[in-house]
């Protein structure tokens, strides 16, 4: 049985026309699949019995549930997927005001290896397909309150970005959740071929992640630096006529005494010179195995009022989810497998 | 040097990701093992041992990258590469003559060697192709894991042995064959009680060798500061 439910109007529309059946009949199952979320094809009621009896020889709808949540002190969850590879992935549901952002994981584990990331600690696994990410936002309880998704779960989104970019299309095109782009971002460590296609073929938010303006320092942090050096990345982002809707970002893990110096704060004010931007500050929570150390709470502050003096709009970001492992790279499938 | 010679033979250039790429001519190719290719072709810029090359097949697609594993000083360039069957560029690599065209960047890249601390290098499967050039450009390391599943893999074993003799060691992680050590690089690395906390760890490879190993050496006292890694993503 293949499923429906991840695929976009052309695909559907195709997908009919080749079964012999009207192309509208393509919209109409979109709408059940996106926007009425339905569960199996019988429920799609207003497409003719012969259409039903046709499309459920091959066809299931095709999303599944979580199979574990668990609930932070702060509210925030942690839902736990299985994918077609027989493992598993995480999504994050952070709650926050009138703000519920949902965390989406992109690939089953990563290649990128970062030092201070759980999910690189489990290796590659596999790819998730637009409908394996989209089922994240789909099957979770809040999934009629979203306000904003974040693809800043487990692996890197523009190592799969063929299927990031059709998840994004169900999600934002009126015909999928109607969602705008600005309540999307995309978070990557910055595979500059696929940065430019993002750019141009979505109009979502972009985060990159910097954690440190100094290659010696980024290469051991995140191997990538040596494909894809920081500086190719932003020269990328400095080239790009960005709109003034779409937001770009750039996150920075804080580690004690590594990278909250002054040098990082002068070599940040030089890199980032001319990009309209944000620096989001991130506590780091060590992780199991770890080398590298929290912050204190002192020091982060000045880091911050440092980068605000030169100019460069700073925040740091609430610690959610510490409890449960939901906070930024520490979701890992790897013990939560065993007791799922 | 850059040589006159080398710009003459420039011809056309294109700009796809972040690099230009330049027109060149496949020199040889041969199959080393099921899968496993070398590839030769011309040399246009000079490349320090360690350096990668983005390639591409043809305009439409987005470069890939390789280590390069040729010496510092040869004739023309090489690569070694796996071949993946549903891949874009690696089925169309296995099947060039000389004489085809293929588009390659200039060298780059920072996973260079060190004159001054001694190395160890750990690679799995075609991570091995960086050491390689460096070996053939002079550089020699205080010891060699080398992670593979079949002893067809090892590659270029016989230019590792004859320079580092005990120094080379062959972690054959399959269920028969040849090799020195039979497990996987982090398990040799596991069973050992010491390892020089001075010396610069080098690991190329997949992803998983490269974090579990990078975690192995951090948690036997290697300082993170001292491990450099390129992955094979
Ligand atoms: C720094 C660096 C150095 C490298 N050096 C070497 C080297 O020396 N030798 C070497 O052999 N390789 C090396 N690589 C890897 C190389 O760049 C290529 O990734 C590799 O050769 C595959 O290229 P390809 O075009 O054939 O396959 P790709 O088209 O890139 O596909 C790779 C694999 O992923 C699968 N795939 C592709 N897209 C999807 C998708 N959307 N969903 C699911 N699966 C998908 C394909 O089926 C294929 O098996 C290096 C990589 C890096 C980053
Ligand atoms: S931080 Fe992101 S890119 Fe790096 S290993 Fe973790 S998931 Fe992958």
């Amino acid at each position: 049985m293949q499923a429906l439910f991840g695929k976009t109007l052309d695909e559907l529309q195709s997908l009919v026309v080749e079964m012999g059946l009207p192309k509208f009949t393509g919209k109409q199952i979109a709408d059940w699949l996106y926007k009425k979320k339905v569960a199996s094809v019988d429920d799609m009621t207003n497409l003719s019995k012969k259409a039903r009896a046709m499309l459920s020889e091959n066809f299931e709808v095709g999303t599944f549930p979580p199979v574990k949540v668990q609930k932070s002190t702060d509210g925030t969850k942690k839902y736990l997927f299985p994918t077609a590879h027989g493992k598993y992935i995480e999504t994050a549901m952070i709650p926050d005001k009138e703000r519920q952002t949902v965390c989406v994981s992109s690939q089953v584990g990563c290649k990128m290896g970062c030092l201070f990331c759980m999910t690189g600690k489990q290796g590659f696994n596999g790819q998730l397909t637009a409908g394996e990410i989209v089922n994240q936002v789909q099957m979770i309880e809040e999934t009629d309150h979203i306000t904003n998704i974040v693809y800043m779960g487990m692996g890197e989104p523009f190592d799969n970005l063929e299927e990031v970019l059709k998840s994004i299309d169900i999600l934002t095109s009126d015909w999928g959740y109607a969602m705008s782009p600005r309540r999307i971002t995309v978070s990557t460590i910055g595979i500059v071929p696929a940065l430019k296609r993002f750019l141009n073929e979505s109009k979502c938010n972009l985060a990159i992640s910097v954690h440190t303006p100094f290659d010696d320092e980024r290469q051991k942090l995140m191997p990538v630096q040596l494909a894809y050096p920081l500086k190719s990345v932003i020269d990328e982002i400095r080239a790009f006529d960005f709109d003034s809707q779409r937001k770009v970002s750039f996150e920075y893990i804080v580690f004690g005494g590594l990278n909250d110096t002054s040098r990082h704060v002068k070599e940040m004010n030089r890199l980032l010179n001319g990009v309209r931007s944000h620096i989001n500050l991130i506590r780091f929570h060590p992780i199991p195995g770890t080398p590298l150390e929290k912050t204190d709470e002192q020091r982060l502050q000045r880091f911050k009022d440092e980068l605000n003096n030169k100019g460069l709009l700073t925040t740091i970001r609430a610690s959610r989810g510490q409890d449960i492992y939901a906070a930024c790279g520490m979701l890992s499938t790897k013990g939560l497998q065993k007791d799922s | 040097m850059f040589s006159v010679y080398m710009l003459m033979s420039i011809k056309k250039k294109y700009l796809k990701g972040n690099h230009y790429l330049f027109e060149n001519r496949v020199v040889d190719l041969e199959e080393i093992a099921e899968g496993k290719f070398l590839l030769w072709f011309e040399k246009q810029f000079n490349a320090k041992a360690g350096h990668v090359v983005a390639i591409a097949a043809d305009e439409s697609h987005e470069p890939r990258i390789y280590s390069l594993c040729s010496s510092e000083k040869a004739q023309n360039m090489q690569i070694l590469f796996d071949l993946k069957p549903d891949g874009v560029l690696t089925p169309r690599m296995a099947s060039l003559k000389p004489g085809d065209v293929l588009y390659v960047s200039k060298p780059y890249g920072s996973f260079l060697p060190d004159t001054e601390i001694p190395m160890w290098w750990i690679a799995t499967g075609t991570g091995i192709a960086p050491f390689r050039a460096m070996l053939q450009s002079g550089f020699k390391p205080a010891m060699l894991l080398h992670g593979a599943r079949v002893a067809s893999n090892f590659y270029f074993e016989r230019d590792f042995k004859l320079e580092l003799k005990e120094n080379y060691i062959r972690c054959n992680s399959g269920s028969n064959g040849q090799g020195d050590f039979f497990g996987r690089v982090s398990a040799w690395i596991d069973a050992q009680d010491e390892l020089p906390l001075s010396n610069k760890y080098y690991l190329c490879g997949r992803a998983l060798m490269v974090v579990e190993v990078r975690d192995l050496l951090i948690a036997k006292g290697v300082r993170y500061e001292n491990i450099v890694s390129e992955i094979f993503f």
